[in-house]
Formats: C-alpha cells, structure tokens, sequence
C-alpha cells in the first residue's frame, strides 16, 4: 500500500545570495517558511513542484520537505529542515540573525 | 615557497576570467543549473544548507604571510569575517554570494590562490606533512615534489573526469603526519643504497569503506614519479567503476581487481608512459626546488627561552605541548592551536589571521603552514623568540595549549553547514573540549586524538582517530556511533565500532566514560589512550558504556 501523502512545503535556496527560500501560494519566494503555502494534497504538490522548479533564475535545487501546520504556518519535522530555517549553531549567523 | 612564474598567471587569469562569464551566464538566465553546476564545481563553489561554499586550496599547507592576510581580507569584504580550515589544507568561507565570487577568485588570484580542483572528479588540492622542510626526521622536504603534481595534475586533460575524486598526500618522513595510508595515492620520500626515491602507496580511503592503503612501489626511482603517477591514475581512469558512485573511488577498484593486477595493469601503463616523458618534469622538479630552499637559520643564544620555562608556568605549559622537535639547533616547530575550548575547530577571525601573518613575518621566516588537524603551524621560530611570540599569541586567543590532546579534535563542518552531512559536529566537538576543560583533565588523560564526522563520508577521518565519532541520522534524530583504537599515523588502522550509538546530549558523557574508564586501567601514567586499548581491547569500554548489557550477558 502506498504511504499516505504528508504535508510538505517547497524549498530551494536563492540563486544569487544561496540563503534557503520558501514558494508561496502566490508563486513567490520567501525567506520566512511562515509565509510558505502548506501543501496537504499531493497531486497538487507535484504541480506546483514542476512550477517552482521552472523558476531557475531565482531559485536552485528545488524540492519538497515534510512538514506539519503549526500555529504560526508550516513547522518542520525533520531536524535538518530545522537547521535550515535557523541557521547553524556555532554563530548566530543566517536566517537566526537576519529576520 | 613557490611562486608563479608568466605561464602559471596567465592560466589562472583566462580560468577567472572563463568563470567570470559562466557566472554572468547563469545569472542571466542563459546558463541552466544543470549547465552551470559542473563548471562551478571545478571552481570550488558548493551550495550548500545556508549558502554557497567557496573551497580555496592552500597547496601541500603552505602560505606565506601576504597570502594569509588576503585570506583575512576576503573573510572581511565578501564574508562574515572568518574562515574555515579543513581536513585536507583547504580554506572554506562559508557565506559567498553568487555575484561576488569571480572578484574573489580575482583577489585570491593576486597572491597565487585559486580554487581550481577542489572539488568535482578530479585530482584535488595536493597535501603534505605540516611540519615539512622543518622536521628532524625527514629525508627531504616534500613540498616541490607536491607542487610538482600539483602542476602536473592542474587541468590534466586526461584526469578532468574520472570515476570518483582523487586525492594525493606526500610525506618526507617516516613519521606519517599527512595521514597518506588515507589517500588515494599516498607518496613517502625515502632513501635506499644512498638514492632517493619514492614509496608508493595506492588504494587509502575512509568514507563508507575504508581501507589502508598499499604499498604498490617500494621504491621508485626519483625520475619515475610522475609517468608511475600518471600509470596509477591512468589504469584507474579506464578500470575504476562508474555504474555505482559508492563503488567508484580506487579503494574499490584496487580491492575487486587485486593489488597484483592493479600493479601489473599499472606496470603495463607505465611502459607505455615513460618514454614520452623527455624527462623536462625533471628539470622543472629541480627548478621548484630552488624555491623550497631553506631559510637562513639563525646561531644564537637560547637563555631567553630557558628563563621564560622557569619563570612562567602558562608560558611553560604552552612549550610543553605545542612545540614540536626542528631539524635546525636553536628552533623548534609552533603549532597554534585554532581549537581553544569552546570554539568551531578549526576557525580563524580575519584578525587573528592577520595576527598570525604578522608574527610569521616577524619571527617565522615568512612562513605559514595548515595542518590537516585543522591548526596552524610556524614552522620555523628561533627559541629566543618564543616568549614574545606567546606574549602575543595570548592577545589574540591563540594560545591553548592543547596539541595532541582531547581538545584538540577534528570535527567537519557537519549539518551546521554542509548539504551532505546527516548530524552535527562542530557543537558535539565544542561540548566534548569545555567538559573536559571543566574536569581538568586534559593533561591527566595524555596524547588523544579524537575525530568527528557529520556523515559517512569521513571528512572529519573519524576511523582513524583513537576516538572517532560518526554522527548520522537515525529515525530523524541525531544518532553518534563510536569507534576506538583508530590511529592515522604510520601504523595506521581502522577504528572498531563499541555498539549502538549516543543521542546529542548523551555523546559528551559518553566520552568522558570511555576516557575515565582509560584512567582506571591504564598500567602506567605513561601508557597512552591508544596504547592501553591496544593491550586491553575493547571490551572494557563497552562495558562501561553500556552497562545495561553488561547486566543481562551476567544474569
């Protein structure tokens, strides 16, 4: 039986500062995964997927991560995807110090 | 230290200048991602968790003091004000913007670095011993042969798209301090009968499979290098698997093929080689060397040095452990630790590598070296000047003294920065130095190498460190496996896994159990970690680590 589909949102990093980038439900990206559309259908994931990635002047390795609805938009489960919307743990530096 | 000559300006300013364009031709669209990766690959640049990486190549370790203080600049212009060095005598600055990159190219390019090869299929950045040209026990300095394959690998038509990366290490010495039996080719300069020559060694890697590397030539006469290299990388070339990424590096193909077809394959390839060699690599070999030459080592009275031992116990203490025996009287080899409690291993602000450029200047013959330990080496400072070299060291936090000790660890940049790794290092390695920091231990437990890797890709070498921890992702959540009994040095060997992993905040207390448990059965105060594991084995440690087990194999 195939797995059930999970939420997930799509991610990338920016092409030209290379910092981690959310796609919005208005085909945007965004710097802040509050703000990235919440994707709970998966038909509609793989459209949206092929969408973003069409986006190569902007964005750069483009894929689907797993995540739950939080109170404050998606939430990550995976401690990478964690990392990734903070920043590394030996400097305040990245996403921590930026927004 | 070498320097550029016309040719060697000339290929570096077109290659900047080819990426300049690549770059220009991504951004506006005209270059795809799948296009634009491989070019920016065999430049150096990564994308990686946070942002791209830039993988500078320190060749064979060595700088000089303008070189460093470049590195100091780009750290400040174009990135957060740091640098990271790695485990094979690279520099990587972890924060580059796309746009910038080809004018740092152009800035490192101003004092002879570049960042060619240090990534992609290739062969990548040539190292060796740290301590070159300035240990007592070496045959001979291995640097111009270093930057000899260096020339001769640089753009090599025929090796730009091998199976799997490449990687050489090259020692004078019988003491092995470039870790070569961990290298796809590992070369030792060696004298027999009164002729110098080469012991070769083929098929060293750790990664997913590790293994030791061979001896395939004992002794190879000083003219062959580079037609036996290019026969080695050659047969590789053509043998070397390329259906199956985790089966395509020479370790591989040395194991399923044999070392004796490999060598008989490699002997076959050589015939044919070596006489297209006209014996011009010998000539630029002799050349290279006069820019090796060592420095004019100074006679003097060394009563400066023996009084600051006497009067200052910090001072003392630093000598004890960070100094290592030079082959010229009167001075001694300084290791500057870039592992002081607490902090990234292996990070350096741009103000203390300007420091340590300053101080190579004035007291260090103008000469730096990158140890693949990840620390900084002056390898060339006159006794009587080590006083005022701590006095300043200290006011730039560069004066621990913790060589060769727990603190002193190997830790790759792990998940904190790297797309590939699967847990983190660099908070495990900074936890495991401020715990034993606390328990002042560090000088009670002795000679201790500990090395850590974020994936089982082994950058942090972890199977040779006496203590090697490996971190991976179990389950989604991060999980660290120990090994022990590892060692990277001439009698190198693999480390032995103790059991089931430690989660984050059990793997510090993990360590400090192991390490108790050596202070409790060690015979001697003189018996090392390694030397006491190597007596006892491991079964006193797991026990120790897992006495849960312990319990039920007793009941």
């Amino acid at each position: 039986m195939p797995r059930p589909f999970t939420p997930k949102v799509i991610t990338a990093n920016a092409l030209l500062e290379g910092d981690v980038v959310y796609y919005t439900a208005d085909d945007q990206w965004t710097r802040h995964l509050s703000e990235a559309e919440l994707l709970t259908d998966e038909a509609h994931a793989d459209l949206r997927l092929i969408e973003a990635s069409a986006q190569q002047h902007l964005a750069v390795g483009v894929y689907l991560a797993d995540m739950v609805a939080g109170e404050n938009g998606p939430e990550p489960t995976h401690f990478r995807e964690d990392f990734r919307r903070t920043g590394p743990s030996n400097y305040a530096h990245g996403k921590q110090a930026e927004l | 230290m070498y320097s550029y000559n016309d040719f060697d300006a000339a290929f570096l300013a077109e290659r900047n200048s080819q990426f300049r364009q690549q770059v220009a031709r991504r951004i506006d669209g005209s270059l795809t991602e799948d296009e634009f990766k491989p070019l920016r690959l065999m430049n150096g640049l990564y994308l990686q968790l946070h942002a791209y990486m830039l993988r500078v190549a320190i060749p064979y370790g060595t700088l000089g003091s303008a070189q460093m203080r470049q590195l100091a600049h780009v750290a400040d212009t174009w990135d957060k004000g740091y640098g990271h060095f790695t485990t094979r005598q690279n520099i990587q600055y972890n924060w580059p913007k796309l746009p910038d990159v080809p004018d740092i190219l152009d800035s490192l390019a101003e004092v002879q670095l570049h960042a060619i090869q240090t990534s992609g299929n290739t062969i990548r950045n040539v190292t060796a011993d740290h301590f070159a040209g300035a240990a007592a026990d070496e045959v001979a300095d291995p640097r111009p042969v270093a930057e000899l394959l260096r020339q001769w690998s640089t753009d090599h038509p025929e090796f730009q798209f091998l199976p799997r990366k490449f990687k050489f290490a090259v020692t004078g010495s019988e003491t092995d301090r470039a870790v070569i039996r961990a290298h796809d080719i590992g070369i030792q300069l060696v004298e027999k009968d009164g002729k110098r020559g080469y012991r070769v060694l083929v098929g060293g890697g750790l990664g997913r499979t590790p293994v030791i590397g061979k001896v395939i030539r004992d002794f190879l006469p000083e003219e062959d290098l580079l037609p036996y290299s290019e026969a080695i990388v050659s047969t590789y070339n053509v043998l070397g698997r390329r259906d199956n990424k985790y089966k395509a590096r020479i370790k591989i193909t040395v194991n399923e093929n044999g070392l004796d077809t490999y060598r008989e394959l490699t002997e076959k390839r050589f015939a044919e080689l070596k006489p297209l060699f006209s014996g011009v690599d010998q000539e630029m070999l002799e050349g290279i060397r006069a820019h090796f030459a060592p420095p004019a080592f100074r006679n003097a009275p060394t009563d400066a040095y023996e009084a600051a031992r006497a009067a200052d116990p910090v001072f003392r203490a630093w000598a004890d452990t960070n100094l290592s025996e030079h082959k010229a009287p009167g001075y001694a080899i300084v290791s500057i630790s870039l592992k002081k409690h607490g902090e990234t291993p292996g990070d350096a602000t741009s103000a203390q590598m300007r420091a340590i450029a300053d101080l190579a200047e004035q007291y260090g013959h103008d000469d730096i070296r990158i140890s693949h330990e990840q620390n900084v080496i002056l390898p060339h400072v006159h006794l009587s000047d080590l006083p005022a070299l701590h006095a300043e060291l200290k006011k730039h936090d560069l004066a621990t003294a913790n060589i060769g000790l727990v603190s002193d660890i190997i830790a790759c940049p792990g998940m904190d920065y790297c797309a590939l790794a699967t847990a983190r290092s660099i908070p495990v390695a900074q936890e495991i130095a401020k715990r034993f920091d606390e328990l002042k231990l560090e000088h009670e437990i002795g000679p201790l190498k500990i090395k850590i890797s974020g994936c089982i890709n082994a950058c942090g070498h972890h199977h040779v460190g006496h203590i090697g921890i490996l971190g991976l992702d179990r389950a989604g959540v991060e999980n660290y496996q120990i090994t022990l009994g590892g060692d990277g040095s001439e009698e190198a060997a693999i480390g032995q896994r103790t059991g089931p992993g430690f989660a984050y905040d059990e793997i510090t207390g993990a360590i400090e159990t192991i390490l108790k448990t050596y202070l409790g059965l060690r015979e001697t105060e003189e018996e090392t970690f390694l030397e006491a594991y190597r007596r006892v084995g491991p079964d006193p440690f797991k026990a120790a680590l897992y006495p849960e087990k312990e319990k039920a194999n007793a009941a």
